[in-house]
């Protein structure tokens, strides 16, 4: 193995595992269990339907494989679907949290507590298959934002939940969301007034901690007519040798001049060199312009998971709405990536912005898979796309699958792409300057992401960078 | 004259790249302060010699020793010997996207300044010592914003090189081929950029393959590299020879030899 190699292919530093007495629902999948996370949730007779009939249209459906991705067959029965740490039934503030838990988030750079707070964020902390505590609620209440976790939205904000939910993802768009449909158990609640700006950045971060566990999350967020918002999530498992899965949905809502920036930091664990273990990170995201002038961003880095597959899109239906999609995807080890974006243009004047880098090391295997369809009403759309794939070493693989489809001849789209190899030759350069390999590695590795990292809320940027071994410096020089 | 002390002993040197022995036995003696020019044909070993002083891990040393500074230098790895004051202007400068010059540069002269026990200088206190030697170069700052080398012309890029000799202000500079692919102006803004820099205290290393770029710096030795080994050694005006004469003669002596 070269330095580069061992340098990219650092141990996963959040493996640990918090030992905390969890209640865990028996694995199986049937219509009980469903009733039982209904139950549990203390949700209306109306989600549990909801739920119920995305469950009969999953039974009928069947795994994609079409993602350029390997792995064994996953037993659905032989998943738990629910599991919840054992706490006092009604929490009047965060300090009754659990102190094991507060703990765990505070090991991974989330504190909780009040007086440990990230200034400027509001995070929505999900452990396993609950919310353990949501920080800032009562100060964005003052500005009418509704920041809480689904469960307690479907309770108190039931009409908007009906309204919006599935209305982004229906619940039998794929396979995964229809799974996700039936069984998801938290998530994030965003709703952002007409006109409001977001005051502070709203962040949720998954933990999975029990083993034989799937995590099915589910986020929504509605940004009102010309409000804003920022909203980041990050999540982390422990390291263990079976493969979990996560299969979660979001589903963003811009209203009229509305704009929603979406970024996540994924770094569930990828795995051992050998491929053993590790989260499969099957995803469905998407966003709906849904007003005029409104916009859509998805930053994401993506760092961890066995496998990823995920394509965070854009439906551009408001007239001169926009979309755009950054993303890193990193696979080392033998992580497989199958990730890029959908850009629907329905809208007049629409426009949209890919930026992709994939970055492949040791026997990782990156595929970027991107659609950009102009559809004939879309006057005028226009599309930028920029698919880069850098790779690390000769045992690593990078492909790209563009499609393209357009029904208006008033369409302007360009495409670029490239491939480089990071080589001795590189680091060479930048040693013989004085500098490490490590540091050389970072260098390159960040100059390559920069175009994607300046898009990071401030505060993650910094979480980003060190994530690939970067210092932040390096992307804002 | 007294002669200063000795920089970099090269002794029996012998180099292999790709299991190919490249370097057959090389003596070389720089003292402080002097300039000394390597000359000889394409594939005599020039570049290896340029390449395996500055430490690249493709060059396998199979014999021999080198004494840098009263140090083993091949006990140092790349980054300890550029720390230590040995700078290599490379033959072909990489590119470094989305990484800025200045950025760069900093990032260099700060790894050394922290060698050398000095406190690292932030982008203000830089831009500072960045001024006095762009203009050397015949550089405004709109070239320190752009990425490393990205899009850089050939001349662009040597003299970026330059750039960064003048900053690091190493002890021993090698030069691979500085003067190949340079107009005549930017031969003589970089001939006269490395005459500005020659100090009692800083010794350089030329490789050139013609004799033009001698004309605007003048070594103090020449040796010729054929096959391998160093086959003959003079002053300034060994290079007009080869120049008249071409570097059959002298291969044809290493052969026998």
């Amino acid at each position: 193995m070269t330095s580069i190699e061992a340098h990219v292919q650092q141990p996963y530093k959040y493996g640990f595992v918090t030992d905390i007495e969890s209640e865990v629902v028996p694995p199986g999948l049937n219509e009980d269990v469903i009733r039982l996370i209904s139950a549990k949730k203390g949700e209306p007779e109306w989600m549990l339907d909801w739920r119920l009939k995305a469950y009969r249209n999953w039974l009928k459906m069947t795994e994609p494989h079409w993602p350029n991705v390997k792995y064994g067959p996953i037993d659905y029965q032989a998943i738990s679907y629910y599991a919840a740490p054992k706490q006092k039934p009604k929490l009047d503030s965060l300090d009754q949290v659990d102190p094991k838990l507060v703990a765990t988030f505070e090991k991974l750079g989330i504190p909780i507590e009040e007086q440990k707070r990230l200034t400027g964020v509001a995070v929505d902390a999900v452990f396993d298959s609950v919310s353990v505590a949501t920080t800032f609620q009562a100060e964005l209440a003052k500005y009418g934002v509704i920041f809480m976790p689904i469960s307690q939205a479907i309770r108190e904000h039931a009409e908007l939940v009906q309204q919006y939910l599935g209305t982004v993802v229906p619940a039998n768009d794929n396979f995964f969301a229809a799974l996700n449909s039936a069984v998801f158990t938290d998530g994030s609640f965003v709703y952002v007034p007409k006109g409001v700006r977001c005051p502070l950045e709203l962040s949720t971060y998954f933990r999975i901690n029990a083993s034989s566990t799937g995590q099915f999350e589910r986020t929504l967020i509605i940004a009102d007519e010309s409000s804003h918002v920022s909203y980041l999530e990050g999540c982390s498992a422990p390291m263990r040798d079976e493969h979990q899965l996560h299969a979660a949905v979001v589903e963003l809502v811009a209203l009229d001049r509305a704009t929603i920036k979406y970024s996540t930091i994924q770094n569930w664990y990828p795995g051992d060199e050998e491929g053993r273990g590790g989260i499969y990170n099957f995803v469905t995201k998407r966003g709906k312009c849904a007003g005029v002038n409104s916009k859509i961003s998805w930053t994401q880095v993506e760092t961890g998971s066995a496998i990823t597959w995920k394509y965070p899109g854009c439906i551009l239906q408001g007239d001169n709405s926009i979309g755009e999609f950054y993303s890193v995807a990193v696979t080392s080890h033998k992580q497989q990536a199958d990730t890029g974006t959908k850009m629907i243009h329905l809208g007049k004047n629409t426009r949209s912005t890919i930026v992709s880098k994939g970055i492949s090391a040791g026997r990782g295997q990156n595929t970027y898979r991107g659609l950009v369809k102009i559809m004939k009403g879309a006057e005028g759309a226009r599309n930028y796309s920029q698919c880069d794939s850098m790779l690390i070493g000769d045992k690593c693989g990078a492909h790209t699958f563009p499609y393209i489809d357009v029904r208006n001849s008033t369409a302007i789209m360009e495409h670029e792409a490239s491939t480089s190899k990071i080589g001795e030759d590189q680091i060479f350069y930048l040693r013989q300057r004085g500098l490490s390999a490590e540091d050389a590695v970072s260098m390159i590795v960040n100059g390559f992401c920069k175009e994607v990292f300046k898009e990071l809320p401030m505060e993650f940027a910094v979480e980003a960078t060190r994530l690939l071994g970067i210092s932040l410096e390096g992307s804002v020089g | 004259m007294a002669k200063s002390k000795a920089l970099l002993e090269v002794k029996g040197l012998r180099v292999a790249v790709a299991g190919n022995e490249i370097l057959k036995g090389v003596d070389l003696t720089i003292r402080d302060g002097e300039v000394h020019a390597i000359m000889g044909p394409n594939g005599s070993g020039k570049s290896t010699l340029a390449q395996v002083l500055a430490g690249h891990p493709a060059y396998q040393v199979r014999a021999g020793s080198a004494t840098y500074a009263g140090k083993d230098l091949f006990d140092l790895n790349p980054e300890e010997r550029a720390r230590e004051g040995v700078f290599l202007a490379f033959q072909y400068p990489v590119e470094i996207r989305g990484i800025t010059n200045s950025y760069f540069l900093r990032a260099a002269l700060n790894a050394i300044r922290k060698n050398r026990g000095e406190p690292e200088l932030d982008p203000i206190d830089f831009l500072q010592v960045l001024e006095g030697k762009l203009k050397a170069i015949g550089w405004d700052d709109t070239m320190m914003n752009r990425p490393v080398n990205e899009g850089f012309s050939g001349g662009e890029k040597k003299r970026n090189e330059i750039l960064q000799l003048a900053v690091l202000e190493p002890r021993f500079a090698i030069l691979d081929e500085t003067d190949s692919g340079l107009d005549i102006d930017a031969l003589k803004t970089v001939a006269n950029a490395v005459n500005q820099l020659r100090a009692p205290n800083r010794s350089f290393l030329i490789v050139t393959h013609y004799q033009r770029l001698l004309d605007y710096i003048t070594p103090d030795v020449v040796h010729v590299l054929a096959d391998g080994r160093i086959v003959k050694s003079g002053g300034p005006e060994l290079a007009h020879e080869l120049e008249a004469k071409g570097y059959d003669w002298l291969r044809d002596a290493a052969m026998v030899s």
